[in-house]
């Protein structure tokens, strides 16, 4: 399922305001722990890092464990001096990295 | 306002009391009459209780403008593909043998003071005591961009029939990849489990038709549900990657919809549904409100050991439009608070014996076929309220012998309460 990341923050901010930013990825997280009928284990297959950069400029990031449930949710601030660019990075168990980019006015 | 019940009655009532009660009954009239509105699970089982139970010595009335009555109660099996809705649809043949008097009318206003309702006929009708089991309205405008009109175009199907009907058309047009969006209601409203039963029950008829690229996002004013550990665990396990829940938190609140555009929008984003399902937030019915029967809430506030408005002596209110404590709005518990009051009515208008008020509810919920779970209580009157006593709630991890076993249950039940509502 490599749907679309579903991201909110403002578009415009003050100066060193501190800004909330929401974060949504649409992902199984398969936890490696579930069985099939056939007493089989589902593969593992999770979203296992996540990263936000600024201006190019890492501002937060989190590592992701198979407990974490389906879909997941990052809520987390950021203090934004300029205008710019936010990159967000969900990198998979297959190595695929899922980028999304938002930008901001300071005004 | 004293509260009069057939237990404390013969140590409250004075001459004068006794008279103002029972005087409609013995004077200038040959017997007694009950007068019920809507013709659910809930009216239509204290109609033909009553007429039943009283041996004809009760003139019961049943009004209900609809002809046949399609039970929402099973509507989402119906969307699963499990049954067609004929097999939902009810007459009242049987609630007139019994000795019912049904009118196909709507009931239009309740003069309290009179004592009688009004038919959109033109003609009232006179009570001694009145039951009103109107059911739920829907309240359009609680979703910005909603309304009457809209629920043409992204129906709710919170009231069976045409509007099922419709759902379940524009489910079987979706294309692969197509998007449902569900808006959820907030609390209190009709059937807690039911959303996501019938999200259930979409995912089910998106498997079927091998659509693998669809999804289904639920937005709910709600951080939580009914049976939800069990529901997840359902989804994860039969339509991994399908269902989307969320919460309040994560969708950051529901903007409104559009239905000329199809969009449903909640701070977090703007979803474009090919199929959207907006069950809204909801009040008693109309005719409650109209009569001065409910509360700020929307709903009526009811005596818990008889289902007896607290506003209005002479009427009772069962079903989804009473506050009825612990209990859910469901078909089970508006048929068990239908007795309750049947007993009532029937005490206070032929003397008959009163017993004390036990009630009980069962939700069933199919995830998937053969998959079926169930949260249930038996309730009785306490702290004022209609309280839970034991009740039980499928768990994760059940076998699927058990599961398979909870929905034959849930299809006896469904003929035992059509039964027991219509003969």
């Amino acid at each position: 399922m490599a749907d679309r990341p579903r991201i909110r923050l403002p578009k415009q901010a003050k100066k060193g305001e501190l800004i909330e930013i929401r974060t949504l990825l649409p992902h199984l997280m398969e936890s490696g722990q579930r069985k099939g009928a056939d007493g089989k284990v589902f593969p593992r297959k999770i979203v296992n890092a996540f990263t936000c950069e600024f201006n190019g400029k890492l501002v937060f990031s989190a590592t992701l464990e198979p407990a974490i449930a389906a879909n997941p949710y990052l809520q987390f601030s950021a203090r934004v001096e300029e205008s710019g660019t936010f990159r967000f990075a969900w990198t998979d168990d297959d190595g695929t990295v899922i980028t999304a980019d938002e930008m901001i006015t300071v005004i | 306002m004293t509260v009069l019940t057939r237990r404390n009655f013969t140590a409250v009532a004075g001459a004068s009391l006794a008279t103002s009660l029972f005087a409609p009954a013995a004077f200038g009239q040959a017997k007694p009459r009950l007068v019920v509105i809507g013709g659910g699970p809930g009216g239509a089982t204290v109609a033909r209780y009553v007429a039943k139970d009283s041996n004809g010595a009760v003139d019961v009335t049943l009004i209900e403008p609809q002809k046949t009555f399609t039970t929402c109660f099973f509507s989402n099996i119906y969307v699963g593909g499990f049954r067609d809705l004929k097999s939902l649809t009810h007459t009242y043949d049987n609630v007139a043998k019994a000795g019912v008097k049904v009118v196909h009318a709507a009931a239009t206003a309740i003069d309290r003071d009179k004592k009688t309702v009004t038919l959109s006929d033109g003609g009232t009708v006179p009570y001694d005591r009145l039951v009103i089991a109107p059911g739920i309205d829907l309240k359009y405008d609680s979703v910005p961009g909603y309304s009457e009109a809209a629920a043409e175009i992204m129906p709710h199907a919170w009231k069976a029939g045409p509007q099922t009907e419709l759902l379940v058309k524009k489910l079987n047009a979706l294309n692969d990849g197509d998007l449902i969006v569900m808006v959820a209601p907030p609390n209190p409203y009709r059937c807690p489990p039911g959303p996501y039963e019938r999200a259930s029950m979409f995912a089910h008829v998106l498997k079927t038709k091998g659509h693998k690229k669809s999804k289904i996002i639920i937005v709910d004013p709600k951080p939580a549900f009914s049976k939800q550990a069990v529901f997840m665990e359902g989804w994860e396990k039969h339509y991994p990657g399908v269902i989307e829940w969320q919460d309040p938190k994560v969708h950051g609140g529901i903007k409104g919809v559009d239905p000329k555009t199809g969009e449903v929008k909640t701070d977090l984003a703007d979803y474009k549904a090919a199929l959207a399902n907006v069950i809204p937030a909801q009040s008693a019915g109309k005719i409650a409100i109209d009569a001065g029967l409910t509360d700020k809430s929307g709903f009526c506030p009811i005596h818990p050991e008889s289902m007896k408005s607290t506003v209005d002596a002479n009427i009772f209110v069962v079903g989804d439009a009473s506050i009825a404590g612990d209990m859910p709005k469901s078909a089970f518990s508006a048929n068990s608070q239908a007795k309750v009051a049947a007993m009532t009515v029937r005490a206070e208008l032929t003397q008959s014996r009163a017993f004390p008020a036990r009630y009980s509810n069962t939700c069933w919920s199919l995830i998937a076929p053969d998959d079926d779970i169930k949260v249930g209580a038996s309730y009785e009157p306490g702290d004022g309220k209609i309280k839970a006593g034991a009740g039980f709630v499928s768990q994760k991890g059940e076998p699927a012998d058990l599961r398979k076993a909870n929905y034959k249950e849930s299809v006896d039940w469904y003929n035992g309460i059509i039964a027991d509502t219509f003969g």
